[in-house]
C-alpha cells in the first residue's frame, strides 16, 4: 500500500504543477471534473473515438463506443474480460475492423495503416508485453525507435529511456528472455517510449505481476506522464490501482461504455459492483 | 578474509550454472570437431580428386543451406519451395549456355544461345529474384502452416515446369553439354580451379548473409520471426521485410543452381524434386536455425553422409539412397526430441 500512497502523492504534486500553470480555477475544474465536458470549451481532445463499432464476424467487440482523451491526461479503460478494452486500443492502431464511427487524432481522421501510426506520435505497449525474447534489451529498445531516421536522435532517446529505467541500462546486453516479468514490462514501456510518443496506450501493463511490482509499474506510469508529458491511456484489470493514479476512467462492459468519470465519481457510483459483481457470467 | 570467502562461495554457487552453460555450448564445438575431423580423414583416405568433388558439392549445398536459413531460421518462414529457385538458377544457366552436338537433339528444333557462363549467371540470379518477387507478393498473405503448403505448391509447380516446358527445358531428357565457366578466353576446366570459384561464391553468400543478420535489417527479421503483429506497431511493414529476405535468399539459391549446372554439365528435373527441398530443410534445422555456422556444418555433414554411405561395406548400391534418407530422418527425429534448436541454433522451430 505504501507505493500506492506514494503514487497519489505524485498525483497531487502533478495537480500542483497544473495548478501553477493553469491557475487555481482550472485546477478545481479538473478536480471536480465534469472533467471532459469542462475541458471541451478550452481544449480539443487529443484522441477521440466517436461512435466506433467493431465486429469480428458475429461477435460484437465494440458497440458504438465514444472515448475522448485530452492532452496530458492519464485515463484508464476498465472492465471485465472481453469487454472490448483491448479493442479500443486496436481500433486506434488500425488493428481492428472498424465498421462504424471514426477515430480522430489531433482532430484529423486517423485511418493510417498500423505501421504508420507510430510515426504520428501514438505508441502501443501491447497486452502480454510481447518483448522480443531473442533480442537483447538494447535491440528491443532500438526496434521501438527505428523509424526515427536520425541516428543521433535515436541514441539520445535510448539514453533518455535508459536514464528513466536504470535496470534497462544495467541489463542492456542481456537477452530479454533473461529478465523477470516486471523487468520485461519495464522494457516494454521503455520500448514504447523510444518513439517519443505524444500518447502511450498501455494494455494491461500489470497483468501477471507480483503485487509489489504492480505498484511499481503504476508509479512508473505516473512518472512517465510527469517526466515526458506523455498522455496515457491505461487499460487495467486492477481497478483500485488504476483509480489511484488516473485523472479519469471509462468503464466498459459488453462492448459499450457503461460509465465515465473521475475516480471519485466512479467510486461513489455503484457501477463497479454492477459491472464486476452483479453478473453471474463473470468470474473475476 | 570474509570477503574472499564470500567470493569463493559465490563462484561455487555459480559453478553448476557455468557447467551447464559450457555443456550447452559443448555440442556445437563437439559437432564441429567431429564433422570436420570426419571430413578431413575421409578426404585424406580417398585422395585429392575425391576431396575436390566432396568440397565442391559441399559448397553448393552450403550456399543452399545458408540462404534457406535466412528465410527459415532468421525470419521463421518454413519454405519447402527453395528447390524451385535452385532449379530456376540451374535451368537458366543450362538453357543459355548449352551448346549440344546435333545428335543429342534428336531432330528437335531447340533454341541454342551458347552464351558464356558469366553472362548467363547474372541472368539466372536476376530471374530467380524476379520470380521470387512475384511469388513472394502472392505469398505475403500466407502464414505458418498455410505458408508451408503454398511453398510446397511452388516446388511442385516448378518441377512440373521443368518437366513439361520442353521447348526450354527439354523435359525429362534434360539439358546436356553445359560448358564450364570461361573468363577472357580462359576456361576453368580444372576441378581445383572450379572448386576455388565455387568456394568464392560461397564466401560471397556467407558474407552477404552475415552482413544481413548482423545489421538492423537482420534484427527486424528476427523480430518478425518472433512476433509479426507486434512489429507493425513499431512502424515496420513486416510483409516488406519478409519479401526482401525471400528475394535475396532465392537469388542465392539461384546462384547455387547455376554452379550446379556448370559443375555437372547436365541438368534434368530429377535434381529438383520436392525431396531435395525437404532434405535441405532438414539440414538447416539440424545445423541450427539462425546460425550461419550451423548451416555450413549441416551441409558438410550431409555431404559426408551422402558420399560416405556409398562406401559402407556390404551395402548394395541400390539401397544407398534409402540408407541416407533413413539416417537423416533418424537424426532429425532425435534432434527434435533432444535438441529442438539444432546443433548450433538459437531458436526452436
Ligand atoms: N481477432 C479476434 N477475432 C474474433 N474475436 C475477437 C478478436 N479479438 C477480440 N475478439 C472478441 O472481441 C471481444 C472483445 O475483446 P477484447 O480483447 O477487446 O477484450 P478485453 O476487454 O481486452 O478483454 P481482456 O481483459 O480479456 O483482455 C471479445 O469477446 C473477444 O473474444
Ligand atoms: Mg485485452
Amino acid at each position: 500500500m505504501g507505493a500506492l500512497t506514494r503514487c497519489s502523492t505524485i498525483r497531487r504534486s502533478l495537480r500542483h504543477i497544473w495548478a501553477t500553470e493553469d491557475g487555481e480555477k482550472n485546477m478545481t475544474a479538473r478536480d471536480q471534473h465534469g472533467g471532459a465536458q469542462q475541458q471541451v470549451s478550452t481544449a480539443l481532445p487529443l484522441l477521440e473515438l466517436s461512435d466506433v463499432s467493431v465486429h469480428y464476424g458475429a461477435v460484437v467487440a465494440l458497440d458504438h463506443v465514444s472515448v475522448q482523451i485530452y492532452p496530458g491526461e492519464v485515463v484508464s479503460l476498465m472492465g471485465p474480460n472481453g469487454a472490448g478494452k483491448s479493442t479500443v486500443l486496436k481500433a486506434v492502431m488500425g488493428m481492428a475492423p472498424v465498421s462504424t464511427g471514426t477515430v480522430r487524432w489531433h482532430n484529423d481522421i486517423l485511418a493510417s495503416p498500423t505501421h504508420e501510426i507510430v510515426k504520428r506520435g501514438i505508441s502501443l505497449v501491447p497486452q502480454g508485453r510481447r518483448v522480443f525474447t531473442h533480442l537483447n534489451v538494447e535491440e528491443n529498445l532500438e526496434l521501438g525507435g527505428m523509424h526515427v531516421r536520425d541516428a543521433a536522435e535515436r541514441s539520445r532517446r535510448l539514453d533518455a529511456v535508459m536514464e528513466f529505467f536504470p535496470i534497462l541500462r544495467q541489463k542492456r546486453r542481456d537477452p530479454a528472455s533473461a529478465m523477470s516479468g516486471g523487468q520485461q514490462q519495464m522494457l516494454a514501456l521503455g520500448r514504447g517510449l523510444m518513439s517519443s510518443p505524444e500518447i502511450l496506450l498501455l494494455d494491461e501493463p500489470t497483468l501477471g505481476l507480483a503485487p509489489i511490482i504492480v505498484s511499481e509499474v503504476f508509479q512508473r506510469v505516473t512518472e512517465i506522464s510527469k517526466t515526458f508529458g506523455t498522455t496515457i491511456v491505461l487499460v487495467e484489470h486492477n481497478i483500485r490501482g488504476a483509480l489511484s493514479i488516473v485523472d479519469r476512467g471509462y468503464i466498459l462492459d459488453k462492448a459499450r461504455v457503461a460509465f465515465e468519470g473521475t475516480p471519485k465519481e466512479i467510486e461513489d457510483s455503484d457501477i463497479l459492483t454492477q459491472v464486476f459483481l452483479g453478473r453471474e457470467d463473470n468470474e473475476e | 578474509m570474509q570477503i574472499r570467502q564470500q567470493a569463493i562461495s559465490r563462484a561455487l554457487s555459480q559453478l553448476p550454472q557455468a557447467l551447464l552453460l559450457s555443456l550447452r555450448n559443448h555440442l556445437e564445438i563437439w559437432a564441429t570437431v567431429v564433422v570436420v575431423l570426419a571430413a578431413a580423414s575421409f578426404m585424406l583416405s580417398r585422395g585429392t580428386g575425391f576431396s575436390i568433388t566432396l568440397m565442391t558439392v559441399f559448397a553448393i549445398w552450403a550456399m543452399l543451406a545458408v540462404s534457406l536459413n535466412l528465410v527459415l531460421g532468421y525470419t521463421g518462414l518454413l519454405s519447402v519451395g527453395h528447390v524451385g529457385f535452385y532449379g530456376i538458377g540451374a535451368y537458366t544457366v543450362a538453357a543459355l549456355t548449352a551448346n549440344p552436338r546435333q545428335e543429342l537433339l534428336e531432330g528437335e528444333i531447340i533454341q541454342i544461345f551458347a552464351w558464356p557462363f558469366f553472362a548467363a549467371l547474372p541472368v539466372a540470379v536476376a530471374l530467380c529474384g524476379v520470380v521470387a518477387f512475384v511469388v513472394g507478393v502472392a505469398f505475403s498473405r500466407f502464414r505458418d502452416d498455410v505458408y508451408v503448403l503454398v511453398s510446397f505448391g511452388f516446388a511442385i509447380i516448378a518441377y512440373n515446369v521443368f518437366v513439361n516446358w520442353q521447348w526450354v527445358t527439354r523435359g525429362p531428357f534434360g539439358i546436356h553439354q553445359i560448358p564450364k565457366p570461361a573468363i577472357f578466353g580462359y576456361t576453368i576446366n580444372d576441378d581445383l580451379e572450379f572448386l576455388v570459384l565455387t568456394l568464392a561464391f560461397l564466401a560471397i553468400v556467407v558474407g552477404i548473409s552475415w552482413l544481413i543478420v548482423t545489421s538492423s535489417f537482420g534484427r527486424v527479421l528476427k523480430a518478425v520471426r518472433e512476433d509479426e503483429d507486434a512489429i507493425e506497431v513499431f512502424g515496420y511493414r513486416s510483409s516488406r521485410y519478409k519479401l526482401a529476405i525471400w528475394v535475396i535468399s532465392a537469388m542465392m539459391a539461384g546462384l547455387a543452381g547455376a554452379m550446379l549446372a556448370t559443375y555437372t554439365s547436365f541438368v534434368d528435373p530429377n535434381s529438383f524434386i520436392l525431396l531435395e527441398s525437404i532434405l535441405l530443410v532438414a539440414i538447416v534445422i539440424l545445423g541450427g536455425l539462425a546460425s550461419i555456422w550451423g548451416s555450413l556444418l549441416g551441409a558438410l555433414a550431409f555431404v559426408l553422409l551422402e558420399e560416405g554411405v556409398r562406401f559402407v561395406p556390404f551395402l548394395p548400391p541400390e539401397h544407398v539412397g534409402q540408407v541416407r534418407q533413413i539416417i537423416l530422418g533418424t537424426l532429425l527425429v532425435l534432434l527434435m526430441l533432444f535438441r529442438p534448436q539444432g546443433v548450433a541454433g538459437r531458436f526452436k522451430l
